[in-house]
């Protein structure tokens, strides 16, 4: 073993209270940190996920202006707007454009969706709705609806209909059985349930009502035509970055997730800011903690250090002694400091939970965050030891040897 | 002997800025490889300054001094560190051991600061040493666990673990009673005769002095004697150990 090593070892050890106590400190400031990153990120991370569940990261619909220009006769875009001022515009000529958002980098899928507003009846029951008319097998690709089926399946033959748990309930039908709905404009149609979902959203589930693309062109009076290209990223915190990619390779107007949850974000930057300023402080805590015990120690040490010096020991490796002392006291600390954030968080988690067991959220405890703070703890060590070591590096022996 | 293991050429050490001390006022001495010297005095004589300068701890304010030929003065830090663990041994008054080291780590520890890492070699090597001081089997013992004379002894092995060609000791038996004092004595003394390592050793004990080849005296920084011992025409002639060997 390095001589630097072994001193550095037998010190800690010999010095057992102090090192016991400097470790315990550094143990609770690692685990307090990464309680609450493992808290806060799992916390973020359910957010955006119960937020993402029923929302496309990126959706690509037209501008007003083009759209009148794309296709459609000055007679019938006046006639579309009297009738139903609410109706979006429409992309016309969508299969070239799929294919060109498809081949944006880090774009995941792309699915073509048609939708407006229309109303699901039963009987005397009649609820407001939104209308999807998609393609299954990629709509399921942006927002994974097959997952969340709690009756029937994702299928949407000519006459199917797939609804969420609430309107079921509105409508008081089972998969199974028959809705119709109306598109205004004397177009209307009866389907057939076959499948029930739960996007984990109140409105979503109320609201939503997947029929297959065409059956919805024809419901809407859309013709052959597209609301919107509803897109998946890789990385949904670079959705931004692709929807201006693809606005400015398309023309359209891309709106990321981001800009429909603004609120949401301005939360998550707020709270990742205030974490960040509770990790920094202890993280100052914890070197503070390290330096002053190991400037302690050099001054006990004195001595020692001097005969060390004395008997031909290079000032530099006397330095690294001390430095890495520090960094064993980081290392060592964040190990014992990452199993009681760990154990906080899995206890906060157990104990945090939802009347049916399910934990509110979990706690993020990725092997990352542990070797970021591992990597943290053992570089403020080092760091911390920078002061102390040089002090004890620059001790004159002939002083030390002379006090007696 | 060709050249002198060490020589002091007008040596003059200050302490102090403003209230000057002089420690040390011209001090000239020469020690031939072999000897073995005593460095006596009263108290606040300038002993341990001088020591300190032959030990390359401190700096003379003037004239030079020369440790196995060399300058010392135009030595940087590293060179000095370099000399002192190739030349010379040190045995200390006080703090004799590291505390947190057993007795053989203690041993090792100058091999050890050369070397950089220990090995089975340098393990053997201070086991031997401590059988040669009669500590064989205190090899594993803290320095706590070891009597005052113990650890003066664990200290010696430790100034010869290098084979310096000066051992430097700063009363090694101040601390201790007459009897360890003695065994501590002739341990030195049988290393200077087995190896021909050079010795300079201050002490207070007038009875140890005259136990060695040389008494050099030292009042208010300067030699006011410097003899050998036995002194001419006495049972022993002038001829020290060394030149006897
Ligand atoms: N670091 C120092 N600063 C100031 N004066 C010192 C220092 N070390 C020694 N002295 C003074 O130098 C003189 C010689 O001291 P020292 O060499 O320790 O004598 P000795 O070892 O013979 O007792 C004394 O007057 C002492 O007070
Ligand atoms: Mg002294």
């Amino acid at each position: 073993m390095p001589f630097e090593w072994f001193l550095a070892l037998r010190f800690l050890r010999e010095g057992r209270l102090q090192s016991l106590l400097i470790l315990a400190g550094v143990a609770v400031g690692v685990g307090v940190i990464v309680f609450l990153s493992a808290l806060i990120t799992g916390l973020q991370a359910s957010l955006v996920d119960k937020t993402l569940g029923s929302q496309a990261h990126v959706i690509v619909r037209p501008e007003e202006e083009q759209a009148r220009v794309l296709g459609n006769s000055d007679a019938a875009v006046t006639l579309r707007r009297e009738n139903a001022p609410q109706r979006r515009e429409l992309i016309d000529e969508w299969q070239p454009l799929l294919e060109t958002i498809a081949a944006e980098p880090d774009v995941l899928a792309v699915s073509p969706v048609v939708s407006g507003p229309a109303f699901a009846s039963r009987g005397a029951a009649l609820e407001a709705i939104t209308l999807n008319g998609i393609v299954p097998a990629s709509f399921d690709q942006v927002i994974r609806v097959s997952d969340s089926i709690v009756s029937g399946r994702f299928e949407l033959s000519g006459e199917d209909v797939v609804i969420g748990r609430e309107l079921a309930e509105d409508l008081g039908v089972a998969v199974g059985e028959r809705i119709r709905l109306d598109g205004g404009e004397q177009r209307s149609a009866v389907f057939r349930v076959s499948g029930i979902f739960d996007l984990g959203s109140r409105e979503v589930n109320e609201r939503w009502v997947f029929v297959a693309l065409r059956s919805g062109q024809s419901l809407l009076s859309a013709g052959n035509s597209i609301s919107t290209v509803d897109v998946r990223v890789g990385d949904i915190f670079a959705a931004d970055a692709i929807a201006a990619r693809i606005a400015e390779r398309t023309g359209l107007i891309a709106d990321p997730w981001t800009k429909l949850n603004a609120q949401l974000l301005v939360a998550l930057r707020s709270q990742s800011a205030s974490s960040f300023i509770i990790r920094f402080f202890i993280t100052v805590a914890v070197a503070l903690g390290i330096a002053s015990v190991l400037t302690v120690s050099v001054v006990q040490k004195s001595s020692e250090i001097g005969i060390l010096k004395a008997l031909g020991t290079s000032t530099e490796r006397v330095r690294r002694v001390f430095v890495i002392q520090g960094g064993l006291v980081g290392l060592i600390g964040s190990g014992l400091g990452s199993v009681i954030g760990a154990t906080l968080a899995l206890f906060f988690s157990r104990i945090a939970q939802t009347p049916t067991g399910e934990p509110t959220f979990p706690v993020d405890l990725s092997p990352q965050r542990f070797l970021v703070a591992a990597l943290v703890a053992t570089v403020t060590g080092l760091l911390a030891a920078v002061a102390p070591a040089s002090r004890a590096a620059k001790l004159d022996p002939a002083k030390v040897i002379r006090r007696g | 002997m060709a050249e002198p293991i060490l020589q002091l050429e007008g040596v003059v050490k200050d302490y102090g800025t403003e209230v000057i001390t002089r420690a040390l006022d011209g001090v000239d001495l020469r020690l031939e490889a072999g000897e073995f010297a005593a460095l006596i005095g009263p108290s606040g004589s300038g002993k341990s300054t001088l020591l300190n300068l032959v030990g390359l701890l401190d700096r003379a304010t003037a004239g030079r001094v020369f440790v196995a030929g060399q300058e010392v003065a135009t030595l940087d830090d590293r060179g000095l560190t370099r000399l002192r663990r190739r030349t010379l041994g040190f045995v200390f008054q006080f703090h004799h051991l590291l505390p947190a080291l057993t007795a053989e780590e203690n041993v090792m520890v100058p091999l050890w600061a050369e070397r950089g890492r220990a090995d089975e070699e340098m393990r053997r090597h201070a086991r031997e040493l401590l059988g040669e001081v009669g500590l064989a089997e205190r090899a594993g013992s803290k320095s706590g666990e070891l009597s005052g004379g113990q650890q003066q002894r664990v200290a010696i092995a430790r100034a010869l673990a290098m084979s310096p060609a000066l051992v430097l000791a700063d009363e090694p038996t101040g601390n201790l009673d007459t009897k360890s004092a003695d065994a501590v004595f002739d341990l030195l003394r049988r290393f200077n005769r087995e190896r021909g390592t050079t010795f300079l050793v201050v002490t207070h004990d007038p009875r140890l002095a005259q136990r060695t080849d040389r008494i050099v005296e030292l009042v208010d920084g300067r030699i006011c004697c410097d003899n050998p011992w036995p002194p001419r025409g006495g049972e022993r002639p002038q001829g020290t150990m060394a030149q006897e060997r």
